[in-house]
Protein backbone atom coordinates (compact mmCIF):
# COMPACT_ATOMS: atom_id res chain seq x y z
CA UNK A 1 0.00 0.00 0.00
CA UNK A 2 2.85 2.54 0.68
CA UNK A 3 4.82 1.34 -2.32
CA UNK A 4 3.44 4.05 -4.15
CA UNK A 5 5.16 6.69 -1.81
CA UNK A 6 8.52 5.09 -0.89
CA UNK A 7 11.24 6.65 -2.10
CA UNK A 8 13.65 3.90 -1.56
CA UNK A 9 15.72 2.32 -4.33
CA UNK A 10 13.96 0.04 -6.94
CA UNK A 11 14.52 -3.68 -5.61
CA UNK A 12 16.48 -5.43 -8.25
CA UNK A 13 14.90 -8.22 -10.25
CA UNK A 14 14.98 -11.60 -9.01
CA UNK A 15 18.16 -13.63 -10.34
CA UNK A 16 18.08 -17.34 -10.39
CA UNK A 17 21.94 -17.31 -11.40
CA UNK A 18 23.34 -20.16 -8.92
CA UNK A 19 25.51 -18.25 -6.10
CA UNK A 20 28.70 -19.22 -5.06
CA UNK A 21 27.44 -21.00 -1.85
CA UNK A 22 25.25 -22.44 -4.12
CA UNK A 23 27.12 -24.09 -6.69
CA UNK A 24 29.42 -25.33 -4.06
CA UNK A 25 26.84 -26.62 -1.71
CA UNK A 26 25.57 -28.37 -5.45
CA UNK A 27 28.67 -30.09 -5.69
CA UNK A 28 29.13 -31.14 -1.93
CA UNK A 29 25.42 -32.92 -2.13
CA UNK A 30 26.85 -34.61 -5.75
CA UNK A 31 30.18 -35.84 -3.79
CA UNK A 32 28.47 -36.99 -1.36
CA UNK A 33 25.94 -38.96 -3.27
CA UNK A 34 28.33 -40.34 -4.93
CA UNK A 35 30.45 -42.25 -1.69
CA UNK A 36 26.79 -43.23 -0.57
CA UNK A 37 26.41 -45.19 -3.87
CA UNK A 38 30.19 -46.38 -3.76
CA UNK A 39 29.76 -47.81 -0.08
CA UNK A 40 26.36 -49.32 -0.98
CA UNK A 41 28.01 -50.54 -4.34
CA UNK A 42 30.73 -52.13 -2.30
CA UNK A 43 27.67 -54.04 0.08
CA UNK A 44 26.43 -55.27 -2.92
CA UNK A 45 29.54 -56.73 -4.77
CA UNK A 46 30.51 -58.34 -2.00
CA UNK A 47 27.68 -60.07 -1.77
CA UNK A 48 28.04 -61.01 -5.21
CA UNK A 49 31.49 -62.11 -4.97
CA UNK A 50 31.21 -64.44 -2.47
CA UNK A 51 27.86 -65.78 -3.66
CA UNK A 52 29.30 -66.28 -7.15
CA UNK A 53 32.58 -68.20 -6.03
CA UNK A 54 29.91 -70.27 -3.79
CA UNK A 55 27.97 -71.11 -6.55
CA UNK A 56 30.96 -71.79 -8.95
CA UNK A 57 32.85 -73.71 -6.70
CA UNK A 58 29.89 -75.77 -5.15
CA UNK A 59 28.15 -76.77 -8.12
CA UNK A 60 31.10 -78.24 -9.55
CA UNK A 61 31.20 -80.83 -6.98
CA UNK A 62 27.80 -81.37 -6.20
CA UNK A 63 26.31 -84.48 -7.19
CA UNK A 64 23.72 -87.00 -6.50
CA UNK A 65 26.44 -89.22 -4.53
CA UNK A 66 26.68 -85.58 -2.20
CA UNK A 67 23.56 -85.84 -0.78
CA UNK A 68 23.21 -90.25 -0.80
CA UNK A 69 26.26 -91.18 0.29
CA UNK A 70 28.38 -90.86 3.44
CA UNK A 71 32.25 -89.99 3.01
CA UNK A 72 34.55 -92.94 2.47
CA UNK A 73 38.23 -92.14 3.41
CA UNK A 74 39.19 -89.50 1.09
CA UNK A 75 38.23 -89.49 -2.61
CA UNK A 76 34.81 -91.44 -2.13
CA UNK A 77 31.11 -90.76 -0.72
CA UNK A 78 29.42 -87.12 -0.02
CA UNK A 79 27.76 -85.07 3.22
CA UNK A 80 24.73 -87.29 3.58
CA UNK A 81 25.61 -87.79 7.36
CA UNK A 82 26.48 -84.04 7.51
CA UNK A 83 23.02 -82.85 6.11
CA UNK A 84 21.12 -85.01 8.15
CA UNK A 85 22.73 -84.00 11.20
CA UNK A 86 22.72 -80.36 10.38
CA UNK A 87 18.70 -81.22 9.65
CA UNK A 88 18.71 -82.55 13.25
CA UNK A 89 20.43 -80.44 15.36
CA UNK A 90 19.02 -76.94 13.74
CA UNK A 91 15.23 -78.08 14.50
CA UNK A 92 15.75 -79.57 17.88
CA UNK A 93 18.16 -76.57 18.68
CA UNK A 94 15.02 -74.46 17.58
CA UNK A 95 12.86 -76.23 19.23
CA UNK A 96 14.32 -75.14 22.61
CA UNK A 97 15.27 -72.04 21.65
CA UNK A 98 11.79 -70.81 19.78
CA UNK A 99 9.44 -71.35 22.96
CA UNK A 100 11.77 -69.74 25.26
CA UNK A 101 12.84 -67.19 23.52
CA UNK A 102 9.57 -66.06 21.78
CA UNK A 103 8.28 -66.26 25.68
CA UNK A 104 10.59 -63.94 27.36
CA UNK A 105 10.16 -61.26 23.90
CA UNK A 106 6.29 -61.31 24.56
CA UNK A 107 6.52 -60.81 28.01
CA UNK A 108 9.53 -58.01 27.81
CA UNK A 109 6.58 -56.40 25.24
CA UNK A 110 3.94 -56.67 27.66
CA UNK A 111 5.75 -55.36 31.01
CA UNK A 112 7.73 -52.59 29.12
CA UNK A 113 8.47 -50.83 32.96
CA UNK A 114 8.40 -53.90 34.94
CA UNK A 115 11.64 -54.29 36.52
CA UNK A 116 12.23 -57.60 35.74
CA UNK A 117 11.67 -56.92 32.25
CA UNK A 118 14.16 -54.55 32.44
CA UNK A 119 16.66 -56.90 33.78
CA UNK A 120 15.75 -59.40 31.54
CA UNK A 121 16.38 -56.87 28.00
CA UNK A 122 19.73 -56.30 29.50
CA UNK A 123 20.49 -60.50 30.18
CA UNK A 124 19.20 -60.79 26.61
CA UNK A 125 21.10 -57.60 24.93
CA UNK A 126 24.39 -59.20 26.91
CA UNK A 127 23.68 -62.58 26.03
CA UNK A 128 23.60 -61.98 21.99
CA UNK A 129 26.56 -60.24 22.13
CA UNK A 130 28.60 -62.98 23.51
CA UNK A 131 30.94 -64.58 20.83
CA UNK A 132 29.67 -68.20 19.88
CA UNK A 133 32.69 -69.70 20.50
CA UNK A 134 32.86 -68.49 24.08
CA UNK A 135 29.28 -70.11 24.53
CA UNK A 136 31.15 -73.26 22.79
CA UNK A 137 33.21 -73.69 25.87
CA UNK A 138 30.60 -73.09 28.06
CA UNK A 139 28.50 -75.96 26.24
CA UNK A 140 32.28 -78.02 26.18
CA UNK A 141 32.55 -77.08 30.36
CA UNK A 142 28.98 -78.01 31.47
CA UNK A 143 28.39 -81.04 28.95
CA UNK A 144 31.04 -82.45 27.25
CA UNK A 145 33.47 -82.93 30.23
CA UNK A 146 30.86 -83.99 33.10
CA UNK A 147 29.78 -86.57 30.39
CA UNK A 148 32.99 -87.21 28.91
CA UNK A 149 32.04 -87.31 25.23
CA UNK A 150 31.24 -85.01 22.60
CA UNK A 151 27.71 -85.04 22.06
CA UNK A 152 24.79 -83.67 19.30
CA UNK A 153 23.01 -82.54 22.77
CA UNK A 154 25.81 -80.43 23.48
CA UNK A 155 25.77 -78.64 20.09
CA UNK A 156 22.44 -78.33 20.06
CA UNK A 157 22.30 -76.83 23.64
CA UNK A 158 25.01 -74.14 22.72
CA UNK A 159 23.17 -73.42 19.11
CA UNK A 160 20.18 -73.02 21.36
CA UNK A 161 21.91 -70.26 23.56
CA UNK A 162 23.12 -68.61 20.56
CA UNK A 163 19.71 -68.88 19.63
CA UNK A 164 17.15 -67.47 22.28
CA UNK A 165 18.36 -63.57 22.37
CA UNK A 166 18.18 -63.14 18.67
CA UNK A 167 14.08 -64.72 18.94
CA UNK A 168 13.49 -62.81 22.13
CA UNK A 169 14.51 -59.65 20.83
CA UNK A 170 12.82 -59.39 17.59
CA UNK A 171 9.69 -60.58 19.29
CA UNK A 172 9.54 -58.04 21.57
CA UNK A 173 10.28 -55.52 18.86
CA UNK A 174 7.13 -57.26 16.88
CA UNK A 175 4.79 -57.45 19.54
CA UNK A 176 5.03 -53.93 20.75
CA UNK A 177 4.12 -53.17 17.06
CA UNK A 178 1.00 -54.65 17.85
CA UNK A 179 -1.08 -51.42 17.74
CA UNK A 180 -2.57 -50.40 21.64
CA UNK A 181 -5.68 -49.95 19.99
CA UNK A 182 -6.21 -53.73 19.06
CA UNK A 183 -5.31 -54.49 23.46
CA UNK A 184 -7.88 -52.27 24.01
CA UNK A 185 -10.12 -53.80 22.00
CA UNK A 186 -9.93 -57.18 23.47
CA UNK A 187 -9.90 -55.32 26.73
CA UNK A 188 -12.85 -53.74 26.23
CA UNK A 189 -14.75 -56.56 25.38
CA UNK A 190 -14.40 -58.42 28.52
CA UNK A 191 -11.21 -60.53 26.96
CA UNK A 192 -9.02 -61.39 30.41
CA UNK A 193 -5.86 -60.32 29.82
CA UNK A 194 -3.79 -63.21 29.69
CA UNK A 195 -6.42 -64.24 26.66
CA UNK A 196 -5.74 -60.87 25.34
CA UNK A 197 -2.07 -61.31 24.67
CA UNK A 198 -1.99 -64.82 24.01
CA UNK A 199 -5.46 -65.05 21.32
CA UNK A 200 -5.54 -61.54 19.76
CA UNK A 201 -1.90 -59.48 20.66
CA UNK A 202 0.49 -63.21 19.71
CA UNK A 203 -2.00 -63.75 16.83
CA UNK A 204 -1.85 -60.59 15.71
CA UNK A 205 1.71 -60.45 15.46
CA UNK A 206 2.57 -64.37 14.63
CA UNK A 207 3.89 -64.38 10.76
CA UNK A 208 6.53 -61.05 12.02
CA UNK A 209 7.36 -63.97 15.41
CA UNK A 210 7.64 -66.50 12.85
CA UNK A 211 10.07 -64.19 10.48
CA UNK A 212 11.86 -63.87 13.77
CA UNK A 213 12.22 -67.59 14.28
CA UNK A 214 13.57 -68.56 10.88
CA UNK A 215 16.33 -65.70 10.79
CA UNK A 216 17.65 -67.34 14.47
CA UNK A 217 17.30 -70.44 12.06
CA UNK A 218 19.63 -69.60 9.37
CA UNK A 219 21.85 -68.04 12.11
CA UNK A 220 22.32 -71.05 13.83
CA UNK A 221 22.50 -73.35 11.06
CA UNK A 222 25.80 -71.61 10.02
CA UNK A 223 27.28 -71.25 13.45
CA UNK A 224 30.62 -73.32 13.55
CA UNK A 225 32.84 -72.38 16.66
CA UNK A 226 30.33 -74.07 19.35
CA UNK A 227 30.12 -77.30 17.30
CA UNK A 228 34.01 -77.54 16.85
CA UNK A 229 33.97 -77.22 20.69
CA UNK A 230 31.24 -79.76 21.48
CA UNK A 231 30.34 -81.99 18.80
CA UNK A 232 33.60 -83.60 16.43
CA UNK A 233 34.80 -87.09 15.85
CA UNK A 234 32.22 -88.63 13.66
CA UNK A 235 31.75 -88.77 9.90
CA UNK A 236 29.30 -91.46 9.53
CA UNK A 237 25.90 -91.04 9.78
CA UNK A 238 24.15 -90.53 13.02
CA UNK A 239 20.21 -90.82 13.44
CA UNK A 240 18.94 -89.93 16.64
CA UNK A 241 21.78 -90.71 19.19
CA UNK A 242 22.32 -87.24 20.63
CA UNK A 243 24.76 -88.52 22.98
CA UNK A 244 27.43 -88.89 20.40
CA UNK A 245 28.86 -86.49 18.10
CA UNK A 246 26.93 -86.02 14.78
CA UNK A 247 28.34 -84.76 11.50
CA UNK A 248 27.10 -81.30 10.27
CA UNK A 249 27.33 -78.85 7.31
CA UNK A 250 29.65 -76.18 9.29
CA UNK A 251 32.08 -79.03 10.73
CA UNK A 252 31.94 -80.79 7.06
CA UNK A 253 33.56 -77.67 5.32
CA UNK A 254 35.33 -76.69 8.23
CA UNK A 255 37.50 -79.90 8.25
CA UNK A 256 37.46 -80.89 4.57
CA UNK A 257 38.49 -77.19 3.30
CA UNK A 258 41.64 -77.92 5.72
CA UNK A 259 42.47 -80.90 4.35
CA UNK A 260 44.99 -81.80 1.31
CA UNK A 261 42.13 -83.55 -1.04
CA UNK A 262 41.21 -81.58 -4.25
CA UNK A 263 37.97 -83.89 -3.83
CA UNK A 264 37.32 -83.25 -0.02
CA UNK A 265 38.30 -79.67 -0.67
CA UNK A 266 35.66 -79.34 -3.63
CA UNK A 267 33.14 -81.35 -1.01
CA UNK A 268 32.98 -78.74 1.27
CA UNK A 269 32.41 -76.22 -1.62
CA UNK A 270 29.59 -78.19 -2.32
CA UNK A 271 28.56 -78.12 1.25
CA UNK A 272 28.75 -74.55 1.67
CA UNK A 273 26.70 -74.12 -1.26
CA UNK A 274 24.35 -76.14 0.06
CA UNK A 275 24.24 -74.14 3.25
CA UNK A 276 23.95 -70.63 1.70
CA UNK A 277 21.42 -72.15 -0.16
CA UNK A 278 19.39 -72.66 2.60
CA UNK A 279 20.31 -69.49 4.34
CA UNK A 280 19.54 -67.27 1.31
CA UNK A 281 16.33 -69.11 1.06
CA UNK A 282 14.82 -67.91 4.13
CA UNK A 283 16.15 -65.13 3.98
CA UNK A 284 14.47 -64.25 0.42
CA UNK A 285 11.34 -65.90 2.12
CA UNK A 286 11.16 -63.88 4.89
CA UNK A 287 12.21 -59.94 2.76
CA UNK A 288 9.60 -61.76 0.51
CA UNK A 289 6.47 -62.05 3.04
CA UNK A 290 7.54 -58.52 4.80
CA UNK A 291 7.24 -56.69 1.56
CA UNK A 292 4.08 -58.63 0.62
CA UNK A 293 2.92 -57.65 4.29
CA UNK A 294 3.29 -53.96 3.41
CA UNK A 295 2.10 -53.62 0.22
CA UNK A 296 -1.00 -55.23 0.84
CA UNK B 1 -7.78 -2.82 10.55
CA UNK B 2 -9.87 -1.07 12.64
CA UNK B 3 -12.70 -1.51 10.24
CA UNK B 4 -12.67 -5.34 10.28
CA UNK B 5 -12.31 -5.69 14.11
CA UNK B 6 -15.52 -3.40 14.43
CA UNK B 7 -17.29 -5.88 11.47
CA UNK B 8 -16.31 -9.03 13.34
CA UNK B 9 -17.75 -7.22 16.80
CA UNK B 10 -21.08 -6.53 15.17
CA UNK B 11 -21.27 -10.51 13.96
CA UNK B 12 -20.84 -11.90 17.55
CA UNK B 13 -23.24 -9.17 19.09
CA UNK B 14 -25.53 -9.61 16.93
CA UNK B 15 -28.23 -11.61 18.72
CA UNK B 16 -30.77 -12.50 15.78
CA UNK B 17 -27.87 -14.68 14.18
CA UNK B 18 -26.89 -16.96 17.21
CA UNK B 19 -30.50 -17.43 18.30
CA UNK B 20 -30.85 -18.50 14.35
CA UNK B 21 -28.14 -21.05 14.92
CA UNK B 22 -29.59 -22.94 18.16
CA UNK B 23 -32.72 -22.61 16.47
CA UNK B 24 -31.28 -24.56 13.42
CA UNK B 25 -29.80 -27.30 16.16
CA UNK B 26 -33.59 -27.53 17.64
CA UNK B 27 -35.27 -28.02 14.26
CA UNK B 28 -33.47 -31.29 13.98
CA UNK B 29 -34.19 -32.61 17.47
CA UNK B 30 -35.87 -35.45 17.05
CA UNK B 31 -39.58 -36.24 18.90
CA UNK B 32 -38.79 -39.13 20.47
CA UNK B 33 -36.77 -37.28 23.24
CA UNK B 34 -39.74 -37.41 25.35
CA UNK B 35 -38.27 -40.91 26.29
CA UNK B 36 -36.35 -38.80 28.95
CA UNK B 37 -39.77 -38.88 31.33
CA UNK B 38 -40.89 -41.99 30.43
CA UNK B 39 -41.43 -43.72 33.83
CA UNK B 40 -41.13 -47.22 32.06
CA UNK B 41 -37.70 -46.99 31.36
CA UNK B 42 -36.40 -47.02 35.13
CA UNK B 43 -36.97 -50.43 35.34
CA UNK B 44 -35.02 -51.54 32.64
CA UNK B 45 -31.38 -53.18 32.73
CA UNK B 46 -28.22 -50.96 31.94
CA UNK B 47 -28.64 -47.90 34.31
CA UNK B 48 -25.52 -46.25 35.38
CA UNK B 49 -25.45 -43.54 37.85
CA UNK B 50 -22.20 -41.84 39.26
CA UNK B 51 -21.50 -39.94 42.19
CA UNK B 52 -18.54 -37.63 42.69
CA UNK B 53 -15.90 -39.58 40.40
CA UNK B 54 -12.81 -38.04 39.56
CA UNK B 55 -10.25 -39.88 37.19
CA UNK B 56 -6.14 -39.08 38.08
CA UNK B 57 -3.23 -39.84 35.35
CA UNK B 58 -0.46 -39.76 37.91
CA UNK B 59 -1.06 -36.69 40.01
CA UNK B 60 -3.04 -34.88 37.45
CA UNK B 61 -6.49 -35.16 37.95
CA UNK B 62 -8.48 -34.91 34.76
CA UNK B 63 -12.17 -35.61 35.86
CA UNK B 64 -13.39 -33.93 38.97
CA UNK B 65 -16.21 -34.69 40.99
CA UNK B 66 -18.75 -35.87 38.43
CA UNK B 67 -22.05 -36.87 39.61
CA UNK B 68 -24.99 -37.78 36.65
CA UNK B 69 -27.26 -40.73 36.33
CA UNK B 70 -27.51 -42.37 33.05
CA UNK B 71 -30.59 -43.61 32.61
CA UNK B 72 -31.17 -47.51 30.98
CA UNK B 73 -32.71 -47.55 27.18
CA UNK B 74 -31.80 -43.75 26.86
CA UNK B 75 -28.71 -42.20 24.79
CA UNK B 76 -26.58 -39.46 26.97
CA UNK B 77 -24.64 -37.76 24.78
CA UNK B 78 -20.94 -36.07 26.65
CA UNK B 79 -19.75 -32.49 25.13
CA UNK B 80 -17.40 -30.06 25.83
CA UNK B 81 -14.19 -28.80 24.39
CA UNK B 82 -10.94 -31.05 23.45
CA UNK B 83 -9.76 -31.79 26.76
CA UNK B 84 -12.19 -31.73 29.29
CA UNK B 85 -12.15 -35.44 30.23
CA UNK B 86 -15.05 -36.85 27.93
CA UNK B 87 -12.74 -39.63 27.12
CA UNK B 88 -11.54 -40.20 30.68
CA UNK B 89 -14.65 -40.11 32.05
CA UNK B 90 -16.07 -42.77 29.49
CA UNK B 91 -13.55 -45.05 30.07
CA UNK B 92 -14.11 -45.06 34.28
CA UNK B 93 -17.64 -46.59 33.14
CA UNK B 94 -16.32 -49.56 32.00
CA UNK B 95 -13.27 -49.66 33.76
CA UNK B 96 -10.96 -49.28 31.25
CA UNK B 97 -9.34 -46.03 32.53
CA UNK B 98 -7.41 -48.21 35.31
CA UNK B 99 -5.58 -50.01 32.23
CA UNK B 100 -3.26 -46.99 32.10
CA UNK B 101 -0.51 -47.66 34.18
CA UNK B 102 -0.43 -44.67 36.71
CA UNK B 103 -4.16 -44.11 36.35
CA UNK B 104 -6.54 -43.98 39.32
CA UNK B 105 -10.48 -43.59 40.01
CA UNK B 106 -12.43 -41.79 42.79
CA UNK B 107 -15.62 -41.64 43.62
CA UNK B 108 -18.65 -44.43 42.85
CA UNK B 109 -20.20 -45.90 40.00
CA UNK B 110 -22.83 -47.90 39.55
CA UNK B 111 -24.48 -50.30 37.28
CA UNK B 112 -28.20 -51.13 37.95
CA UNK B 113 -27.01 -50.22 42.09
CA UNK B 114 -24.34 -52.00 42.53
CA UNK B 115 -20.53 -50.30 42.64
CA UNK B 116 -18.33 -51.49 39.86
CA UNK B 117 -15.21 -50.91 41.52
CA UNK B 118 -16.53 -52.85 44.31
CA UNK B 119 -13.68 -54.93 45.93
CA UNK B 120 -15.25 -58.03 45.05
CA UNK B 121 -15.99 -57.19 41.15
CA UNK B 122 -13.91 -58.43 38.18
CA UNK B 123 -12.81 -55.85 35.55
CA UNK B 124 -13.58 -58.01 33.00
CA UNK B 125 -17.13 -58.90 34.30
CA UNK B 126 -18.06 -55.54 33.74
CA UNK B 127 -16.15 -54.73 30.29
CA UNK B 128 -18.76 -57.65 29.49
CA UNK B 129 -21.67 -55.78 30.28
CA UNK B 130 -20.28 -52.21 29.59
CA UNK B 131 -19.29 -52.69 25.90
CA UNK B 132 -17.09 -49.91 24.20
CA UNK B 133 -16.54 -48.97 20.84
CA UNK B 134 -13.77 -46.75 19.76
CA UNK B 135 -13.04 -43.38 18.00
CA UNK B 136 -11.09 -44.99 15.65
CA UNK B 137 -12.78 -48.48 14.23
CA UNK B 138 -10.05 -50.81 15.51
CA UNK B 139 -10.77 -54.36 14.47
CA UNK B 140 -8.35 -57.32 14.78
CA UNK B 141 -6.41 -56.67 11.72
CA UNK B 142 -5.53 -60.41 11.08
CA UNK B 143 -8.99 -61.77 11.90
CA UNK B 144 -11.75 -62.22 9.42
CA UNK B 145 -14.61 -60.37 9.78
CA UNK B 146 -16.53 -63.57 11.52
CA UNK B 147 -13.82 -63.83 13.63
CA UNK B 148 -13.75 -60.25 14.65
CA UNK B 149 -17.77 -60.28 15.95
CA UNK B 150 -17.17 -63.90 17.59
CA UNK B 151 -13.84 -62.95 19.15
CA UNK B 152 -15.84 -61.83 22.66
CA UNK B 153 -18.16 -64.63 22.28
CA UNK B 154 -15.13 -67.40 21.48
CA UNK B 155 -12.30 -65.67 23.81
CA UNK B 156 -13.97 -64.93 27.03
CA UNK B 157 -17.05 -65.49 29.42
CA UNK B 158 -19.30 -68.68 29.69
CA UNK B 159 -19.99 -71.21 26.66
CA UNK B 160 -22.48 -69.30 24.67
CA UNK B 161 -26.25 -70.91 24.76
CA UNK B 162 -26.65 -70.50 21.00
CA UNK B 163 -24.17 -71.12 17.57
CA UNK B 164 -21.83 -68.82 17.63
CA UNK B 165 -22.44 -68.63 13.80
CA UNK B 166 -26.02 -67.13 14.87
CA UNK B 167 -24.65 -64.89 17.10
CA UNK B 168 -22.35 -63.44 14.26
CA UNK B 169 -24.95 -63.09 12.09
CA UNK B 170 -27.54 -61.55 14.50
CA UNK B 171 -24.69 -59.32 15.58
CA UNK B 172 -24.05 -58.18 12.24
CA UNK B 173 -27.76 -57.57 11.74
CA UNK B 174 -27.98 -55.39 14.49
CA UNK B 175 -25.29 -52.82 13.78
CA UNK B 176 -26.64 -53.06 10.04
CA UNK B 177 -23.72 -54.54 8.61
CA UNK B 178 -25.21 -58.01 7.69
CA UNK B 179 -25.92 -57.13 3.67
CA UNK B 180 -23.03 -55.68 3.38
CA UNK B 181 -20.65 -58.58 4.73
CA UNK B 182 -22.57 -61.75 4.24
CA UNK B 183 -20.81 -63.11 1.36
CA UNK B 184 -17.25 -62.37 2.66
CA UNK B 185 -17.63 -63.34 5.78
CA UNK B 186 -14.06 -65.04 5.71
CA UNK B 187 -11.65 -62.26 4.62
CA UNK B 188 -9.94 -60.19 6.30
CA UNK B 189 -11.84 -57.05 8.34
CA UNK B 190 -9.26 -54.55 7.76
CA UNK B 191 -10.41 -54.99 3.61
CA UNK B 192 -13.26 -53.12 4.79
CA UNK B 193 -14.38 -49.10 4.66
CA UNK B 194 -13.83 -47.22 7.61
CA UNK B 195 -17.50 -47.01 7.73
CA UNK B 196 -17.76 -50.62 7.99
CA UNK B 197 -15.17 -51.07 10.27
CA UNK B 198 -17.19 -48.95 13.07
CA UNK B 199 -19.98 -50.49 12.34
CA UNK B 200 -18.62 -54.63 12.42
CA UNK B 201 -16.40 -52.90 15.70
CA UNK B 202 -19.70 -52.05 16.74
CA UNK B 203 -21.39 -55.76 15.85
CA UNK B 204 -18.22 -56.89 18.04
CA UNK B 205 -19.47 -54.97 21.38
CA UNK B 206 -22.80 -56.14 20.52
CA UNK B 207 -22.13 -59.83 20.21
CA UNK B 208 -21.68 -60.23 23.75
CA UNK B 209 -24.74 -58.60 24.99
CA UNK B 210 -24.02 -55.66 26.86
CA UNK B 211 -26.48 -53.72 28.59
CA UNK B 212 -24.14 -50.50 28.01
CA UNK B 213 -22.41 -49.11 25.27
CA UNK B 214 -20.01 -46.55 25.77
CA UNK B 215 -19.02 -44.40 22.33
CA UNK B 216 -16.31 -41.94 22.08
CA UNK B 217 -16.32 -40.15 19.37
CA UNK B 218 -17.55 -43.53 16.67
CA UNK B 219 -17.50 -40.96 14.08
CA UNK B 220 -14.97 -38.45 14.09
CA UNK B 221 -13.27 -40.53 11.75
CA UNK B 222 -16.18 -41.55 8.84
CA UNK B 223 -17.46 -39.63 6.04
CA UNK B 224 -21.18 -37.93 6.08
CA UNK B 225 -22.71 -40.72 4.85
CA UNK B 226 -21.15 -43.48 7.15
CA UNK B 227 -21.75 -41.27 10.01
CA UNK B 228 -25.53 -41.54 9.32
CA UNK B 229 -25.45 -45.09 9.39
CA UNK B 230 -24.24 -44.69 12.90
CA UNK B 231 -26.75 -42.05 14.23
CA UNK B 232 -29.64 -44.14 12.32
CA UNK B 233 -27.97 -47.44 14.06
CA UNK B 234 -27.71 -45.84 17.55
CA UNK B 235 -31.52 -44.50 17.31
CA UNK B 236 -32.33 -48.15 16.62
CA UNK B 237 -30.34 -49.64 19.31
CA UNK B 238 -31.36 -47.69 21.53
CA UNK B 239 -33.98 -49.54 22.21
CA UNK B 240 -32.22 -52.65 23.42
CA UNK B 241 -28.75 -51.03 24.86
CA UNK B 242 -27.76 -48.33 27.35
CA UNK B 243 -25.64 -45.71 25.17
CA UNK B 244 -23.59 -43.20 26.04
CA UNK B 245 -21.80 -41.46 23.16
CA UNK B 246 -18.75 -38.40 23.27
CA UNK B 247 -19.35 -36.44 20.37
CA UNK B 248 -18.40 -33.21 19.21
CA UNK B 249 -20.35 -32.46 17.15
CA UNK B 250 -23.45 -30.58 18.54
CA UNK B 251 -26.04 -31.35 15.72
CA UNK B 252 -25.18 -34.96 16.10
CA UNK B 253 -25.90 -34.51 19.89
CA UNK B 254 -28.95 -33.04 19.18
CA UNK B 255 -30.28 -35.52 16.77
CA UNK B 256 -29.24 -38.63 18.48
CA UNK B 257 -29.22 -37.96 22.27
CA UNK B 258 -32.37 -38.18 24.50
CA UNK B 259 -30.06 -36.10 27.79
CA UNK B 260 -26.72 -34.22 27.62
CA UNK B 261 -24.04 -33.87 29.69
CA UNK B 262 -21.96 -30.93 29.33
CA UNK B 263 -18.24 -30.75 30.36
CA UNK B 264 -15.93 -28.09 30.97
CA UNK B 265 -12.32 -27.90 32.24
CA UNK B 266 -11.04 -25.98 35.30
CA UNK B 267 -8.14 -23.57 36.20
CA UNK B 268 -6.32 -26.89 37.05
CA UNK B 269 -7.75 -27.98 33.71
CA UNK B 270 -9.86 -30.80 35.68
CA UNK B 271 -12.40 -31.37 33.56
CA UNK B 272 -15.81 -32.04 35.37
CA UNK B 273 -19.58 -31.30 34.83
CA UNK B 274 -21.52 -28.21 34.17
CA UNK B 275 -24.75 -29.54 33.60
CA UNK B 276 -26.89 -32.17 32.13
CA UNK B 277 -30.84 -32.21 31.41
CA UNK B 278 -32.97 -33.18 28.29
CA UNK B 279 -31.04 -32.59 25.29
CA UNK B 280 -33.59 -30.21 24.17
CA UNK B 281 -33.16 -27.91 27.56
CA UNK B 282 -30.04 -28.26 27.01
CA UNK B 283 -29.55 -26.85 23.29
CA UNK B 284 -32.74 -24.71 23.49
CA UNK B 285 -32.77 -22.86 27.30
CA UNK B 286 -29.69 -24.38 29.21
CA UNK B 287 -29.38 -22.99 32.97
CA UNK B 288 -25.70 -21.98 32.68
CA UNK B 289 -24.52 -19.24 30.64
CA UNK B 290 -21.06 -21.38 29.51
CA UNK B 291 -23.21 -24.09 28.20
CA UNK B 292 -25.63 -21.32 26.35
CA UNK B 293 -22.18 -20.29 25.43
CA UNK B 294 -20.62 -23.71 24.27
CA UNK B 295 -23.80 -24.89 22.11
CA UNK B 296 -24.66 -21.76 20.48
CA UNK B 297 -20.88 -22.30 19.07
CA UNK B 298 -19.25 -19.00 20.69
CA UNK B 299 -16.41 -21.11 21.49
CA UNK B 300 -14.87 -24.79 21.76
N1 LIG C 1 -2.76 -41.32 29.03
C1 LIG C 1 -2.77 -40.08 29.54
N2 LIG C 1 -1.80 -39.70 30.39
C2 LIG C 1 -1.80 -38.47 30.93
N3 LIG C 1 -2.73 -37.52 30.68
C3 LIG C 1 -3.72 -37.83 29.84
C4 LIG C 1 -3.79 -39.13 29.23
N4 LIG C 1 -4.89 -39.15 28.44
C5 LIG C 1 -5.45 -37.93 28.55
N5 LIG C 1 -4.77 -37.14 29.41
C6 LIG C 1 -5.11 -35.76 29.78
O1 LIG C 1 -6.36 -35.79 30.42
C7 LIG C 1 -7.14 -34.68 30.03
C8 LIG C 1 -8.46 -35.17 29.48
O2 LIG C 1 -8.22 -35.92 28.30
P1 LIG C 1 -9.38 -36.62 27.51
O3 LIG C 1 -8.78 -37.42 26.45
O4 LIG C 1 -10.25 -37.34 28.48
O5 LIG C 1 -10.18 -35.38 26.92
P2 LIG C 1 -11.36 -35.36 25.89
O6 LIG C 1 -12.43 -34.55 26.48
O7 LIG C 1 -11.72 -36.74 25.48
O8 LIG C 1 -10.72 -34.59 24.68
P3 LIG C 1 -11.01 -34.77 23.13
O9 LIG C 1 -12.32 -34.13 22.89
O10 LIG C 1 -9.89 -34.02 22.47
O11 LIG C 1 -10.99 -36.23 22.84
C9 LIG C 1 -6.32 -33.90 29.02
O12 LIG C 1 -5.73 -32.83 29.69
C10 LIG C 1 -5.27 -34.88 28.57
O13 LIG C 1 -4.08 -34.22 28.26
MG1 LIG D 1 -11.59 -37.86 23.65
Amino acid sequence: MNRMTDTGPVPARISLEPTVAEASRRRRDRAWTWACFAAAGTIVFLLGAIVAMVVINGLRSLSVQFFTEEMFGYEEGGALAAILGTLQIVPLATLIAAPIGVLAGIYMAETPDGRVAGLLRLATETLAGIPSVVIGIFAFTVIVVPTQTYSAFAAIVAIAVIMIPLVARSTEEIVRLVPGSVREASLALGIPQWRTTVSVVIRTAAAGILTAIMLAVARGAGETAPLILTNVGNQSVNVGDLGNAMDSLPLFIYFNSGLPSEFLIGQAWAASLVLLAFVLVINVAVRARTIGRRAA
Amino acid sequence: MPETTARAKEVTAEPDLEEIEVRELIRVIPAHHARANDPEAGDLPGAMNLDAVSAWYGAFRAVRDVSMAIPSRQVTAMIGPSGCGKSTLIRTLNRMHEVIPGSRVGGRVELDGQDIYGSTVDPVRVRRVVGMVFQRPNPFPTMSIFDNVAAGVKLAGPRPDRPVAEIVEHSLRRAALWDEVKDKLASRAVALSGGQQQRLCIARALAVEPEVLLMDEPCSALDPIATAKIEDLVRELRDSVTIVIVTHNLQQAARISDQTAFFFVDEARSGHLVEIGPTSAIFVAPREQLTQDYVSGRFG
